[in-house]
Formats: structure tokens, C-alpha cells, sequence
């Protein structure tokens, strides 16, 4: 893959700034960044360096006070907010840190929901497509049970078909390992590297765990506002090796996604 | 999102809160109820009145000598003599809006037959009398103008007057009967007419011819009343104003001076009782309709509730692309759907309420297509006009906000 001709993601110059009173807090001071199609970035960074600000806006949820932001080479500072919402319909999803499924909604209704909101998809065709998401996640068996009749880890990965379900050009995730335990987080990671090598999907994941950002290819990091470090990581690890590598436990997992 | 799509999530929404969405359409089911029943009962009594006063003679004019002011004493209208037979000819002579003239003239007294006798009203009036009144024969024959010409003792008898003096059954027609001992044969028998509005038998009567009663009775030549037709309900008020004219004319009266008689239609009479049940159907849909703003009112309250329970949710929906206007229909249609759905029942709940006043009170009723149509159209209003609101502040959430809500 020529990451040269195919830049999904263009940051230059980001600035956002929240008035709160008198002040003016700089969430974002002059972050300049690109990201290539079938690159899986983390960002890092502590509470307060701006890592959330970024995301809201890399996921068109927000606007910069000023700096441009390309988006598969569209402008998105001068999008109206429908526009906005068109934009995270088509070219991204989401992955949250408490999964926000609906609750007492099937995995496959909460899978099509994003493609309810798009209309050239008829019934049949989000059906299928809900249905492909599902398998690619490895949940098959479990297309009809309810949120709360899933664990954790089953949860966070109806959450990646759903984010998967519109072929966006950009997986976005916040923290989205943060409410699992060690074991089910290998394990989503090894679905997100999975995801990122085999069909080469673009990923950008949020998390303050550096041994999440281990699994990346690349780590930004951002303090204060700024990128203080944006390395590539020589030494990325495999999930799946990481997983086999935890003391064994007595009771029954998940069946890992191969 | 297509609009199918928006109906089975709020289908579901409504389904996942039973219970509250019942006790939500509660409002709107009282309401629209008590509006179909209160029209109802409204229609009901306003076309009873209506029915009853066309069945006292379609289009039917009266004309009565005006009260007047004689010496000092106010006399009233039976004893003012001011309408005579050239009135009547002058009214006949060339009508243009009215067709049937009919003078009257009335005397109260005992009728005997044999043993039998009855204290009734002897009218005397013309042939033409019982085309006005829309009153057919039963039985026999009317009297004729030669009959008003030569003061034939003959006459027409009511059903009251029939059972009165034929107690046993027997056929009146041609029988003598005697009406202050002046006998007058009887040569028909006029239909049964029943009450009129204000509780008179109408069939406690006996018709004559009208010189017969003026001459051989009451020996006057002036008139109590005079009757007319116009000649549908439309030229009611030209015929009003043609017969005003015409007596006017034949009065004598100069241009500025009261008329010295009253000239009232049905029309009038009618306009007076349905004004006064149209008023009643106002207040009792008023009443109705206020209850349906306070059930209006309920479902913005529990749509702000349920707007303000699901603001995670819409945040979700808006991160995965859903716009503003994708989150306003979705709460507007599950307050329309709550609303139509409470209308329905309470259409149904109304038409049974008032089957059950018509079955227990023996109140006439009248379900109008109308007023069904009506308090589904505002129902689905109401559901559109306090669901805008909390849609509207739920399409205005900020994505960002929303999905940290907790």
C-alpha cells in the first residue's frame, strides 16, 4: 500500500479553543498531522492533553476554532452540522469506551442502526450487510441476543460491527478497552489488528494504556495541547501472542476470532 | 431514516413503556371521548328541535295583528281587529314568494256527541290551511272554498277529538257533533300530529270552515291569524318582506308609521332554537376541547422525560451520522403515533358512550362524521403541536454532550 498516494486523514495547523468565563482554554495548540489509509494510530496522552478534543473532532463531532482538517480530501470545517452527520454516517464509525449499544435492541438491529440512517440501503441489503459485520467479528452465534445477554467483550464487539457495518474509511476508538478487563482487551485487540492487517482498515485508537499502544504501528502522543512525540512503533506486538502469553484461567473464553 | 422505519422505533419506544404511554394516551382518550359524546348529544337535540319544528308546516308564515296601544290599555293580539278578508285577498291576489294563504280565526268551547262531550278548539280556517300545516287527511274529505263561502257547518276532527267523542270506536266520518250547539258534520279526520315542541296536543282540534266560526260562532269579520307558505325555505325572508308590503299597501299605512301587525317565519323560530343548542354544542365541545389541550399537555411532559431518559441514546445515534432533523421525527412520531393511537380509542370510547346515553337517557343523539374527522385531525395536531417541542430540543443536542450524559 503506497501511503504517499492515498492520505485519508490531513491535519495542519488544529486549534480549538473553549471559552469557559473569562479564560480561554486551548484544548488544541497547532496539531499537524496525516494518516495514510491502512494505518492503525493510537494517540496518547494523559487527562487534559487534548486527546478528546482531537477525536471529537477527527470524528467531525466538533469543528476547530481554526487549522484545516481533510477528510478523504474534503474540508470539513466548512461542512454544516447535516453535513457533519452524513459524514460520520458514510465515512467513520465509532467504537466508544462504554460501547453505547441500545439496549434492548438485538446485536443485529444495533449493528444496521447506522445504516437506518442511510437511505440507499434498503431493509434486505442492511440486513446483509449487518449480518457480514457480525461474522467478521466473530458473533455469528449471537445476532439475536439482547445487550445485556452479552458480556463485556461481546458487547465491544457488536460495537466494532456496527462500526464496521458502513465500510468507513476510518475506524475511530475511544478508550475502547477501558472497561474490560486484561484477557477480553487482548482479545478486542487482536479483532482491531486483525481488522487493520487482513482487511487493511484505517484505525485510530484513543487509550492512555501503553501496552494497548503496543499493539499499534504508530503512537501519537499529545500534551498540553500539542504533539509532543509521533513515532513509529518498531516493535509492535502481536495480541494474540500477548494473549497466549496471560496465566491460563479455568473457566471458558470466548473464542478468539482466527 | 424512511418514515416505516420511524414508525416501528416508535412503535417500540411505546412498547417499551406501556403502561406510561397508556396512562399518556389516558388524557387524549377522555378528551377526544368527551368531544364525540358532548357533540353528540349537542347534534342530537338541535336536529330533534329542528325535526319538530319543520313538522308544524314547512316553511309555514305567521301573521298576527301587532299588539297596540288603545286609550292607554295595551291590548293583546287576539283582540286587535286589524286583519280582515280584503287582507287575505290582497295577499292571494298575486304572491310571488309564498303560495298558500290561510286566515284563522279560533273559539274555545264544548263538542257533544251523544253522551260524549270534550272541551276543545274550533279553528276556522281555510282549505288551503292543511297544505301550510303539511297536515294530510286520514280519512274523508277537506271542505272547499265554496264551503268557506257558504258557511257550511261541516268540519275536520283531530285524533284527540275522535277518541273523545267516539269513545267506541266507530267510524266519524259523516256522524253530527255539536260545538255550542251549532251541529256540524263531520267529513274528515286529520292525521295524528302529536306534540309540538312545547308540549300542546295538536290533535285536540276541530277545523271549520273559516266564515263558519266568524259568522255562526264568534260573529266577528276580523281574523286571529293568518297563515301562509312560502314557497320553499330559501324565499322564506321574501316572502316575509313581500307579505310586509302587501298588508302595508292594503293598511293603508303611510312610509314611516309601524307595521300594525307581526309577520314571523319558521325560519326565525328555527334559527332561535338551534342558535340556543348551538350555543350548548359550543360550550360542551369547549369543555371537551380543554381537556384535550390538558391531555395535549401530558404527552409533552412525558416526551421531555422520555427526551431527556434517551440522551445517551441520541447522542449514539448523532455520532453514527443520524441529522437533526433524523432525531426530530423520530420524537415527533411516537407523539403522534401516542396521540392518533389515544384518538382512536377515545373515537371509540365516545361512540359508545353515547349509544350507551341514547340506550339509558332516551337523550337524542348524533355522531357526526364530522366530529369524528375533527377530533382526529386535532389529535393528531395536539401530538405534532407538544411533541415539536421536546423533539425539537432533542435534534438540538450536542452529539458530545449527549453521549457523556449519564
Amino acid at each position: 500500500m503506497n501511503k504517499e498516494n492515498s492520505v485519508i486523514l490531513d491535519i495542519r495547523n488544529l486549534h480549538r479553543e473553549f471559552k469557559m468565563g473569562e479564560e480561554t482554554v486551548k484544548a488544541l495548540n497547532g496539531v499537524s498531522f496525516t494518516i495514510s489509509k491502512g494505518e492503525f494510530v493510537t494517540i496518547m496522552g494523559s487527562s487534559g492533553s487534548g486527546k478528546t478534543t482531537l477525536l471529537n473532532i477527527l470524528g467531525c463531532l466538533d469543528k476547530p476554532t481554526s487549522g484545516t482538517y481533510l477528510l478523504d480530501g474534503i474540508d470539513i470545517g466548512k461542512l454544516s452540522k447535516t453535513q457533519l452527520a452524513g459524514y460520520r454516517n458514510r465515512k467513520l464509525g465509532f467504537v466508544f469506551q462504554s460501547y453505547n449499544l441500545l439496549a434492548r435492541t438485538s446485536a443485529l438491529e444495533n449493528v444496521e442502526l447506522p445504516l437506518m440512517y442511510n437511505k440507499d440501503f434498503s431493509a434486505k441489503q442492511r440486513k446483509e450487510k449487518a449480518l457480514k459485520a457480525l461474522e467478521a467479528v466473530g458473533l455469528s452465534q449471537r445476532v439475536h441476543h439482547l445487550p445485556n445477554q452479552l458480556s463485556g467483550g461481546q458487547q465491544q464487539r457488536v460495537a466494532i460491527a456496527r462500526a464496521l457495518v458502513n465500510d468507513p474509511v476510518m475506524i475511530l476508538a475511544d478508550e475502547a478497552t477501558g472497561n474490560l478487563d486484561t484477557r477480553t482487551s487482548y482479545e478486542i485487540m487482536m479483532l482491531v489488528q486483525e481488522l487493520n492487517d487482513v482487511q487493511g482498515k484505517t484505525i485510530v485508537f484513543v487509550t492512555h494504556e501503553p501496552d494497548i499502544a503496543s499493539f499499534s504501528k504508530r503512537t501519537i502522543t499529545l500534551k498540553d495541547g500539542k504533539i509532543i512525540k509521533d513515532a513509529v512503533n518498531t516493535n509492535v506486538q502481536n495480541a494474540k501472542e500477548s494473549l497466549a502469553s496471560l496465566p491460563p484461567i479455568d473457566e471458558e473464553i470466548t473464542n478468539p476470532v482466527t | 431514516m424512511r418514515i416505516v422505519n420511524l414508525i416501528q422505533l416508535a412503535l417500540r419506544a411505546i412498547k417499551r413503556n406501556k403502561m406510561r404511554a397508556f396512562l399518556t394516551m389516558l388524557g387524549i382518550i377522555i378528551g377526544v371521548a368527551a368531544v364525540i359524546a358532548m357533540v353528540a348529544i349537542g347534534q342530537g337535540s338541535k336536529q330533534s328541535i329542528q325535526s319538530q319544528l319543520s313538522g308544524m308546516g314547512s316553511n309555514m308564515i305567521v301573521i298576527r295583528p301587532n299588539s297596540n296601544i288603545q286609550g292607554g290599555a295595551r291590548l293583546d293580539n287576539t283582540t286587535v281587529q286589524t286583519l280582515t278578508e280584503p287582507d287575505v285577498a290582497a295577499l292571494e291576489k298575486d304572491p310571488q314568494y309564498f303560495t298558500a294563504v290561510s286566515p284563522q280565526v279560533s273559539s274555545r268551547g264544548q263538542v257533544i256527541n251523544g253522551p260524549n262531550n270534550w272541551t276543545t278548539n274550533i279553528q276556522g280556517v281555510s282549505p288551503d290551511f292543511l297544505k301550510i300545516r303539511s297536515w294530510p287527511l286520514q280519512e274523508g274529505v277537506n271542505f272547499t272554498q265554496q264551503d268557506v263561502k257558504t258557511s257550511a257547518k261541516v268540519c275536520l276532527v283531530g285524533q284527540t277529538i275522535v277518541s273523545n267523542l267516539f269513545p267506541d270506536g266507530s267510524d266519524p266520518i259523516g256522524k253530527m257533533i255539536r260545538f255550542k250547539n251549532i251541529p256540524f258534520k263531520i267529513i274528515g279526520v286529520l292525521s295524528k300530529k302529536g306534540e309540538n315542541t312545547f308540549g300542546q296536543d295538536q290533535d285536540d282540534v276541530i277545523l271549520a270552515p273559516v266564515t263558519t266560526v266568524q259568522k255562526r260562532i264568534l260573529a266577528t269579520i276580523y281574523y286571529q291569524t293568518i297563515f301562509a307558505s312560502a314557497l320553499d325555505e330559501k324565499s322564506t325572508d321574501k316572502a316575509v318582506d313581500e307579505i310586509t308590503n302587501v298588508l302595508r299597501a292594503s293598511h293603508k299605512l303611510p312610509p314611516g308609521t309601524d307595521d300594525d301587525f307581526t309577520v314571523r317565519s319558521q325560519a326565525e323560530l328555527i334559527n332561535t332554537f338551534t342558535a340556543t343548542s348551538q350555543i350548548l354544542t359550543i360550550l360542551l365541545a369547549v369543555i371537551a376541547g380543554i381537556s384535550l389541550i390538558v391531555g395535549g399537555i401530558g404527552i409533552m411532559n412525558i416526551m421531555y422525560v422520555s427526551v431527556t431518559e434517551r440522551t445517551k441514546e441520541i447522542g449514539l445515534r448523532m455520532s453514527i451520522g443520524a441529522r437533526g432533523i433524523d432525531i426530530l421525527m423520530q420524537f415527533l412520531v411516537e407523539a403522534i403515533l401516542i396521540s392518533v393511537t389515544g384518538g382512536l380509542i377515545g373515537v371509540a370510547f365516545g361512540i359508545a358512550a353515547t349509544k350507551l346515553v341514547t340506550i339509558f337517557l332516551h337523550w337524542p343523539t348524533l355522531v357526526t362524521q364530522a366530529s369524528v374527522i375533527l377530533s382526529f385531525m386535532v389529535c393528531f395536531i395536539t401530538g405534532v403541536f407538544f411533541g415539536y417541542y421536546p423533539a425539537l430540543k432533542a435534534s438540538k443536542l450536542d452529539p458530545i454532550e449527549a453521549l457523556r450524559y449519564e
